[in-house]
């Protein structure tokens, strides 16, 4: 046989096409649920990991019906809406009119204190990145942040996803005053600066990426949060007032 | 040992040539790409290491038992699919069952079908040799391709972020406080490139043999 022959060439080619087609379809049909068990699983892990939660990823679903008490989905007038949070694809809401994007939310409890989960998204040098801020009860501190990446480089930008970029977000604060000034990452000089931290030698492109993407994503969640504000200092009215009917109280008695 | 034992002399020799005499990446040059890419930090560079050591052998095996049978006007294409549907593969996996190294090694898995190493292998070698000597050729050159990767990481992360394999060695034997710093240029590529040159300026000086006749 003449495997030099064009028909041998062509015969060969189309067998060689179809057994490589075939054996990768099962090879990722087969290890599908795999993967996505261990991204909805990571995903968990993360938004534990910014308030503070550790686990290994086999205790993330027991760990994340423990703490995590309330999911909502929010439009951008603040209100809420029906919907899943955990299920809404980040990557595709933020692709469309500002208006139309739904805000998942997740609110947390850790022995008695809520926290306000707010995932992120933006982009890297090389690609996507992704995280979540968890917020103070007073939604103005920073109780703490995770970033991942998909393709950042390693030991420069992808240094994103380490303890000892993402402890420097912890009491950093978002508002001044009244003012919406969110975190921003840059080159030294950050000790006093209460809405700035430190950028990654060699990662500023993508240490651009995670200023951006706080901005642009806390943003939208404005409505939300000055309606938040304006509860809290209600309250906290409130309470002053009650406090100073109890010591009228106590006078007049 | 005859000479058509599994470990003869020639096999044995090669699976040790690439480590030195004909090192891919300081003796050939190739592969050098990567080697500058993924050394920042150790861990990257050794599993990147394992997945170059499976898909160079098992594809210089499956090369070498079609070998009568690739038409030699396509012989690249084939070559290239080969290693393609391997990469996947070995993407895939990783991503099903070692999500966490998968993550390490994000972009530069896919890169591993642009290691020239591994072509060159399979036009050098695969298509011309048996499966059994194939596959030992395949060891012995990822294995000359794994050590520089690792020497290279090993010095740019213990010297550009005071860390070995995440451990901070530096921090721990109190070198930063009597004023140490680490090495910012370390981390940047050209560091890599030039770790590389010291390398094969150290092999060339132990190594007669590299040295061309004039």
């Amino acid at each position: 046989m003449d495997i030099n022959k064009n028909s041998f060439t062509f015969g060969f080619t189309i067998i060689m096409v179809i057994i490589v087609a075939a054996l990768l379809s099962v090879a990722y049909i087969q290890l599908k649920p795999f993967q996505d068990r261990n991204i909805e699983l990571e995903k968990k892990q993360n938004i534990l990991s910014s308030v503070g939660i550790t686990v290994d990823r086999d205790n993330a679903e027991s760990a994340y019906l423990t703490y995590i008490k309330n999911e909502i989905v929010l439009n951008n007038k603040g209100e809420q809406v029906d919907g899943s949070a955990f299920d809404l694809d980040l990557g595709k809401e933020i692709k469309k009119d500002p208006d139309a994007q739904l805000l998942p939310l997740f609110i947390s409890e850790v022995d008695g204190a809520i926290r306000y989960i707010i995932p992120l998204r933006g982009k890297g040098l090389w690609g996507p990145i992704w995280g979540f801020i968890a917020l103070e009860d007073d939604v103005n501190k920073v109780y703490g942040a995770v970033f991942d990446h998909e393709k950042e480089t390693p030991g420069l930008g992808a240094e994103i996803n380490t303890p000892m970029f993402q402890k420097s977000f912890t009491g950093k604060t978002i508002f001044e005053g009244e003012v919406f000034t969110p975190i921003k990452v840059i080159k030294g000089g950050v000790e006093e600066d209460m809405h700035a931290v430190d950028g990654i030698s060699g990662g500023t492109i993508t240490s651009n990426g995670v200023s951006d993407m706080i901005y642009e994503r806390l943003n939208m969640y404005l409505p939300y949060l000055n309606n938040m504000k304006a509860a809290i200092e209600v309250e906290r009215v409130m309470a002053q007032i009650d406090s100073l009917v109890i010591i009228n109280d106590s006078i007049t008695e | 040992m005859g000479q058509n034992s599994l470990l003869s002399k020639k096999n044995i020799k090669l699976l040790r040539d690439p480590l030195n005499d004909n090192n891919p990446i300081t003796v050939q040059a190739l592969g050098v790409c990567s080697a500058l890419a993924i050394t920042v930090q150790l861990k990257p560079a050794i599993v990147m290491a394992i997945s170059v050591m499976v898909v160079l052998s098992v594809a210089n095996v499956l090369i070498s038992l079609m070998r009568n049978l690739i038409p030699n006007r396509i012989r690249i294409i084939v070559q290239l699919i080969v290693i393609a549907t391997l990469v996947i593969l070995v993407d895939e996996v990783l991503k099903a069952f070692v999500y966490d190294v998968s993550k390490e090694l994000s972009v530069f898995v896919g890169l591993i079908i642009t290691n020239c190493i591994i072509m060159g292998r399979l036009e050098a070698f695969g298509m011309a040799n048996k499966p059994w000597e194939s596959f030992l050729d395949g060891i012995g050159s990822s294995f000359g391709y794994a050590w520089i990767l690792i020497v290279v990481a090993f010095f740019r992360e213990l010297l550009g972020s005071g860390t070995l394999y995440g451990y901070p060695v530096l921090e721990k034997i109190g070198l930063y406080e009597i004023g140490y710093e680490n090495n910012g240029m370390m981390i940047l590529p050209p560091m890599a490139l030039i770790t590389v040159g010291i390398i094969i300026w150290i092999q060339r000086m132990k190594n007669k043999k590299l040295i061309e006749s004039k």
